[in-house]
């Protein structure tokens, strides 16, 4: 029996409209989704994924054109359908969970008043009967009491309320079809799981089909039926997804495998790692913040944290948004002076510096950021962002800065044509390449990674993390890692802090917090990390092949 | 929500207090003052002795800091003190020339804001793509143009050259209609370039595309997802502008022949009759405050975040 495709994209082209210039970014694309299915796009940024799925609903950005190919929706040709048309059926018949729920709600209208938006727009009952549905929609998605969350604005709710709202604005008119942009690259890992196992559920209740746009080889493993996997608007390949994880054909699908962190094995244990050399020692760290009305006069971001680092070592920090992470580094590279503690760098209590000691200190331990595109002063050049450093401590001439800045583009794998350049001109791999290069330039001992990969693809970041390794290796570094991502973790790190609310909830060796974790919650966080539906062939022998107790 | 309205009406009587001062200080140390121009004239044949009592007569030979806490003490209780060119109360002038010059700006702010939202509205439109591009143009052109000379352009479009407004002794509304577009269409343009600009950005936010995605259209998505969160910060610079408008309305009423606090203003200076531009400060003063304590008073309102603690529940 042959089922007619819910949704099916023939040779799809894509073009937006740049100056004079038309670029195409989806080149022919076909692929079909069958009613209660869940297909997955997956692929990098630039690959045309969210492209594609803003073309299943009508939705392309003003200067972007379909233009050739075919979008049918149950067999009706949708493609150049008129925006009052299509307005019929987006939120009935097709609908969107968006990707940022921060900023996906109308911050100046209630929950209740933006859910029961779609009930109005498309004629369903009248106030009494939209307000009862609201009701029973917010009590479906967990959000109770539901008559007081329909009465909040969008900033009185967390990312994760925000997202499971917008879920139940995509399930309220029981549509055929939901569209879901990276419906949870933007939340924590944990809430992440939650998300996506509603998303599932409701799915499975109304027979829902899902195309599921994801960057995340780990999410489209775990919930989709089949993958299309993009590169540069094409189709590389497509297939049932255990067929495809057991044996990719396209050498591009192999290489994001290769690279999907939630495969990585945790780095093998190295020689040295008993010695008691500490190139950090930070004890009973405490941070509070001055909190203005309410009970409590203060806030306690981090509360009695203590690690130690060994010379030439890795610790990662991990925890999930609040926390406290950010907190504490900030304290380590001495931004923030903490309530209580000792932070011992090199064996100098950072706390007690002040002025230009401090100043001075800094050339020590330096610090790379999560955001590869707003660290860099755009007009500046490659050489002067990278040059910069050593102009703020003792001078030295000209010729030794330039040979220095070149040596340094070198060893992260920069030719010296970069050097000219603006960070615009460059990739998001190549800047932060850039960012480590500025902050090994004055030599430090200590670098400071917050959530230095974050921002990046798969495959780039699985480059940047073999160049911290390398770099690690040849200059001796010490790395501070911090990061919300547990299998980045795992891949680069010897020991770890999982933070909590602040607290220190499990620390030690790597495979001891991983395999025998003291915390439930640290046990949650390993849970949820996506990618159980990857091959097993891919879990490290020295493991179980799953890591739940 | 007590302690801002408290923090926002405590602001507005500090600027109108500072103000005050400013322009009593600004006032006193001006060469000359009214009663020389008026009674040193040689046609009033005044002897020095005569001059001097009548100087004491009207308080000008107090020390400078007792003319000031007894004016301040005047004001308080209502008393503007009095005109020496005219010879009347300056309450009593005021009363004659200030709803003239109140009206005639109010309608003004009332029809520039009709303006502006017609401007960012028609510039939205499906369809209306090149007339987008005109409109956007338009207002750098508004904002270039000095108000007396548009308001002598209007008065011979439409009065000599269409025959549309009759100059001479026109009916009470006739005679406003070219007055109100003179002062409303330089205060539009920026209003109109902030509000284009604001419905753009909100135009690109995230939330938009998800009001799209639930199949509303885009004139619902415009009025009930955009206004609210583009007008806002246009309101901000409509509180300031109306400042503009106060010294634009001088002008007009000049242009026009309108009697008013511009005319009155006018006289003022001219005559350095300091108790007139005294209490015309004042009052321009405490029109500008409370029209940005509205503004200010309006941002709860409009956007729930500021009237709440921030910090999500969780």
């Amino acid at each position: 029996m042959t089922v007619t495709p819910l949704l099916q994209v023939e040779d799809l082209a894509i073009a937006y409209k740049t100056g004079d210039r038309e670029q195409r970014v989806v080149h022919g694309v076909s692929f079909s989704v069958a009613p209660g299915e869940v297909v997955a796009l997956v692929g990098e940024s630039g690959s045309g994924k969210t492209t594609t799925a803003q073309a299943t609903l009508g939705l392309l950005a003003g200067n972007g054109r379909v233009e050739s190919g075919t979008i049918r929706l149950n067999g009706t040709d949708i493609t150049h359908w008129s925006q009052k048309r299509l307005d019929s059926i987006r939120g009935a018949v097709v609908s969107l969970i968006p990707q940022d729920p921060g900023s996906s709600l109308n911050p100046v209208r209630t929950i209740g008043s933006q859910l029961a938006e779609v009930l109005q727009i498309h004629k369903r009952g009248d106030r009494k009967a939209i307000h009862a549905r609201v009701i029973e929609l917010l009590e479906r998605v967990g959000l109770t009491p539901a008559e007081m969350r329909a009465r909040q604005y969008p900033h009185e709710l967390s990312g994760g309320m925000k997202q499971r709202v917008l879920i139940a604005i995509a399930v309220a008119l029981n549509p055929a079809l939901i569209v879901a942009d990276e419906p949870t690259s933007a939340l924590d890992v944990t809430v992440q799981r939650r998300i996506l196992d509603l998303i599932d559920e409701l799915r499975r209740e109304s027979g829902t089909a899902v195309l599921l746009v994801t960057h995340d080889l780990g999410v489209a493993a775990d919930r989709a039926d089949r993958l299309v996997v993009l590169q540069n608007g094409r189709i590389q390949e497509q297939g049932p997804v255990k067929d495809m994880l057991a044996a990719p054909r396209s050498a591009y699908t192999r290489r994001l495998l290769a690279d999907a962190p939630s495969l990585g094995k945790p780095r093998p244990a190295r020689p040295g790692i008993e010695s008691q050399d500490f190139a950090i020692e930070v004890t009973g760290l405490t941070h509070d913040f001055p909190v203005s009305g309410g009970e409590a006069t203060s806030f306690r971001a981090v509360d009695d944290l203590s690690f130690k680092v060994r010379r030439g070592t890795t610790h990662a920090i991990v925890g999930e948004s609040g926390s406290g992470k950010t907190t504490a580094i900030r304290s380590v590279v001495g931004f923030i002076k903490p309530t209580a503690g000792r932070i011992l760098v090199d064996g100098v209590d950072l706390t007690t510096l002040k002025g230009e000691k401090l100043r001075q200190f800094r050339k020590h331990i330096q610090l790379v950021y999560q955001n590869p595109f707003g660290s860099l002063d755009p007009r500046q050049t490659i050489a002067r962002i990278v040059e910069e450093p050593l102009l703020n401590f003792e001078p030295i001439p000209a010729a030794d800065r330039a040979r220095k800045v070149r040596d340094m583009l070198a060893r992260v794998g920069l030719s010296e044509n970069f050097l000219d350049r603006h960070p615009r001109a460059l990739s998001g791999g190549q800047r932060q390449r850039v960012a480590i290069a500025r902050a090994l330039v004055l030599d430090p001992r200590v670098l400071v990674l917050d959530e230095a990969v974050s921002a990046l693809d798969v495959t780039v970041q699985a480059q940047i993390l073999s160049l911290l390794d390398e770099l690690q290796k040849t200059l001796g570094l010490t790395y501070l890692f911090v990061s919300h991502d547990l299998a980045v973790v795992r891949q680069i790190s010897d020991t770890v802090s999982v933070m909590h609310k602040g607290r220190q909830v499990d620390g030690g060796p790597i495979e001891t917090v991983f395999g025998r974790p003291d915390s439930a919650y640290t046990r949650e966080l390993i849970d949820a990390i996506p990618g159980r539906g990857l091959p097993v062939l891919a879990v490290p022998p020295e493991l179980p092949p799953r890591l739940s107790p | 929500m007590a302690r801002y309205l408290l923090g926002r009406v405590g602001q507005a009587l500090a600027v109108l207090a500072l103000t005050f001062t400013a322009a009593f200080l600004l006032l006193q140390v001006l060469p000359g003052d009214a009663i020389m121009i008026k009674f040193m004239s040689p046609d009033m044949g005044l002897t020095a002795d005569q001059i001097a009592e009548i100087r004491a007569s009207y308080g000008a030979d107090r020390p400078l800091w007792e003319r000031y806490f007894t004016t301040v003490g005047n004001f308080l209780t209502g008393n503007f003190g009095i005109s020496i060119q005219a010879g009347v109360p300056v309450s009593q002038q005021l009363a004659t020339n200030l709803p003239p010059t109140l009206l005639l700006a109010s309608l003004a702010f009332v029809a520039a804001l009709i303006l502006t939202i017609i401007l960012a509205t028609v510039s939205n439109m499906v369809g209306m793509e090149w007339l987008r591009a005109g409109l956007q143009a338009l207002p750098s052109l508004f904002i270039s143009v000095p108000v007396f000379w548009l308001g002598i352009m209007l008065i011979q479009v439409f009065s000599f050259q269409l025959g549309l407004v009759s100059v001479i002794s026109p009916g009470p509304v006739e005679r406003l209609v070219l007055p109100v577009l003179t002062l409303a269409i330089p205060i539009s343009a920026p209003l109109a370039q902030i509000l284009m600009r604001n419905i753009d950005q909100v135009l690109a936010q995230p939330f938009v595309a998800v009001a799209r995605a639930k199949g509303a259209s885009r004139n619902w998505v415009l009025w009930r997802h955009v206004a609210r969160n583009a007008i806002m910060p246009t309101l901000t610079i409509a509180g300031v502008l109306f400042g503009e408008l106060l010294a634009g309305a001088v002008v007009t009423e000049a242009v026009f022949g309108l009697s008013g606090l511009g005319g009155l203003t006018y006289q003022a200076v001219g005559n350095h009759d300091t108790a007139v531009l005294q209490a015309i400060v004042v009052v321009s003063a405490l029109a500008f405050v409370t029209i940005n304590l509205i503004v200010d008073l309006l941002y709860p309102v409009l956007d729930p975040r500021l009237g709440t603690k921030v910090g999500a529940a969780t």
